[in-house]
């Protein structure tokens, strides 16, 4: 069963039509009807029933519960969020309960929005795939055969297998934009900053960014504009823009400039891509948008910009699990060293040791200038040039990635070629640029997603642009 | 063309306080040699006169009062989490000999 419009169902929530206790019934009964895709790790059941009765006894009362009364959602598992462990999908984490919840998750209850579950991804977010999770990977809705992307891949699953009417992502190089391409979801990454990274599991601190994936650019932006805003707990936050991102956006496309990136059209996308990408391109041609390409030509270092500067992050952030505070621990050590390396080297999967020593590479003694401060440079060559497109066009489009879903296995023994996939989703993230995704058609069946990307804190025109493609589409 | 060697693995694996088994070594060594030969193509970007980037919202000094928040956590609750705890402290092996 399919959900109404996420502002219907508060409204009807709110009007009495529709009871909170029946809606999280509705999610909790399809998460155990879908089980095979594997999208949860975890449900928030008894608590989410609880806030669920709340909300409908405060609704009986005349009480005003907010702009998400009722409806439910489901985070990634790297968000704090109570009623549940959160693992971040990794050995390390399993049995680790929050004491505290995330800023997002405490502005989502606060508008009466109810967790009911908490999504696979892979370990840490470290992954394109879900296959990095020490639970199992996640089964492509559109194939079950096939990879729903990642990290947030069950987030993702979780939308279009319609658990709930929205789910919670993290992006840091196109966790939320690679799924929302390989599954057909509408997936928002923030500019950096206006969602707060208080209360969820770091991964690269300099571009990690919270944001929701739903069904329509419209959830997606009603969602987002109750996460959206500065926090004292996160001294990197940024105001949020005073109008909004929900309401009276600007939908006109006569005019707006536009602009193609070159270099995410060009050799290594697959055809049937850009086949529907081009499709969508036309459609924003016809409806008065002014075409024109753009290039940035330092687009292929990305990659290699990113896969220097995240693992050095993420091997900083990575230090606190220690095998002392919480959760895994090794039980036979016979020193405090013995004790860090062996609960370190026994907790951590594949990929996160992987990028721990990569980070730990870049950032040693002899190494750093030549690799780590050499690509926070070349970052800055690339940042210059997305803001000189955008001296040209207002709006950046493009695919999300050169590939629809990819097998289960397809990539998994090879990682350059798995990181590969992020290489048109990365440059948004190292510019702290917003970028959503919304779906553009089906490639031999598989879904396409189109992406589209704005200039910093541009995040309310982009849902205005966003919405009135999707209406073409 | 970028080769480590099994030295320079373990030593990082030393810096990381990550314990690797053998298998775990030899495959980091050949797919880390990989990883690092393919981003050795910024060498060739052209980069005169521009600074590196560490963050992207231009913020600087971010002031706060530096006052307590009380989250209804008690310090047990925190302490269920350590593996172990002995005395109200969380306990780890002894340090000095």
């Amino acid at each position: 069963m399919s959900w109404l419009p996420i502002a219907e169902i508060a409204a009807k929530v709110q009007a009495g039509e529709l009871k909170a206790v029946d809606l999280v019934e509705q999610a909790l009964s399809a998460i155990e009807e879908k089980k095979e895709y594997n999208a949860i790790i975890a449900t928030t059941a008894e608590r989410a029933r609880e806030r669920a009765a709340a909300i409908d006894a405060a609704v009986k009362n005349g009480e005003k519960i907010g702009r998400l009364a009722g409806v439910p959602y489901i985070a990634k598992d790297n968000y704090l969020v109570f009623g549940a462990e959160t693992t971040a999908a990794s050995n390390m984490l399993k049995g680790f309960t929050a004491p505290y919840q995330s800023t997002v998750v405490e502005r989502l209850e606060a508008q009466g929005a109810i967790c009911v579950a908490k999504a696979n991804l892979d370990a840490f977010a470290h992954g394109g795939s879900t296959e990095n999770s020490d639970f199992g990977v996640t089964k492509n809705p559109a194939d079950p055969t096939r990879v729903p992307g990642g990290s947030s891949g069950g987030s993702a699953a979780a939308v279009m297998l319609d658990l709930a009417p929205f789910a919670l992502g993290t992006d840091t190089g196109g966790s939320i934009r690679q799924p929302a391409s390989f599954t057909g979801s509408v997936g928002y990454k923030p500019t950096y900053g206006l969602t707060s990274r208080s209360g969820v599991v770091a991964m690269a601190s300099s571009t990690d960014v919270m944001g929701p994936m739903a069904r329509s650019v419209d959830d997606a932006a009603l969602v987002f504009d109750v996460l959206a805003g500065s926090d004292n707990l996160d001294s990197t936050t940024i105001e949020r823009d005073p109008q909004g991102y929900s309401d009276n956006l600007d939908t006109s496309l006569a005019g707006k400039k536009v602009g193609v990136v070159k270099e995410y059209m060009g050799e290594g996308v697959d055809p049937g891509v850009k086949t529907q990408i081009e499709a969508a391109i036309d459609k924003l041609k016809a409806a008065g948008a002014e075409i024109t390409e753009v290039s940035l030509p330092s687009i292929p270092l990305a990659l290699a910009v990113y896969y220097i500067i995240v693992p050095a992050e993420l091997s900083s952030n990575l230090s606190r699990h220690d095998g002392q505070r919480y959760q895994f621990s090794y039980d036979g050590a016979e020193s405090l060293d013995e004790s860090y390396t062996k609960s370190r080297g026994i907790g951590f999967g594949n990929e996160a040791k992987r990028r721990i020593m990569i980070g730990t590479f870049v950032l040693s003694s002899g190494y750093y200038d030549a690799y780590y401060r050499r690509a926070q440079i070349v970052r800055t060559k690339l940042i210059n040039e997305f803001n000189s497109a955008f001296e040209q066009v207002d709006f950046l489009v493009g695919p999300t990635t050169p590939t629809t879903a990819f097998k289960i296995g397809q990539n998994s023994d090879d990682p350059l070629q798995m990181y590969m996939a992020d290489v048109m989703t990365v440059g948004a993230s190292l510019a702290g640029i917003p970028a959503i995704v919304i779906p553009a058609g089906e490639s031999e069946g598989l879904p396409v997603g189109l992406q589209i990307m704005a200039p910093g804190r541009d995040d309310r025109k982009l849902f205005g642009v966003a919405k009135a493609t999707e209406a073409i589409l | 063309m970028t080769e480590l060697t099994r030295e320079d693995v373990l030593k990082l694996a030393r810096l990381a306080r990550l314990d690797l088994t053998d298998e775990e070594a030899e495959a980091f060594r050949k797919e880390m040699s990989a990883i690092l030969d393919y981003v050795a193509l910024l060498n060739d970007a052209d980069v005169a006169g521009l600074e590196p980037t560490s963050q992207v919202t231009g913020l600087k000094n971010v002031m706060r009062e530096d006052s307590v928040i009380d989250y209804g956590i008690s310090p047990e609750d925190l302490l269920r989490l350590a593996p172990k705890s002995q005395d109200g402290q969380i306990k780890v092996n002894r340090m000095i000999g």
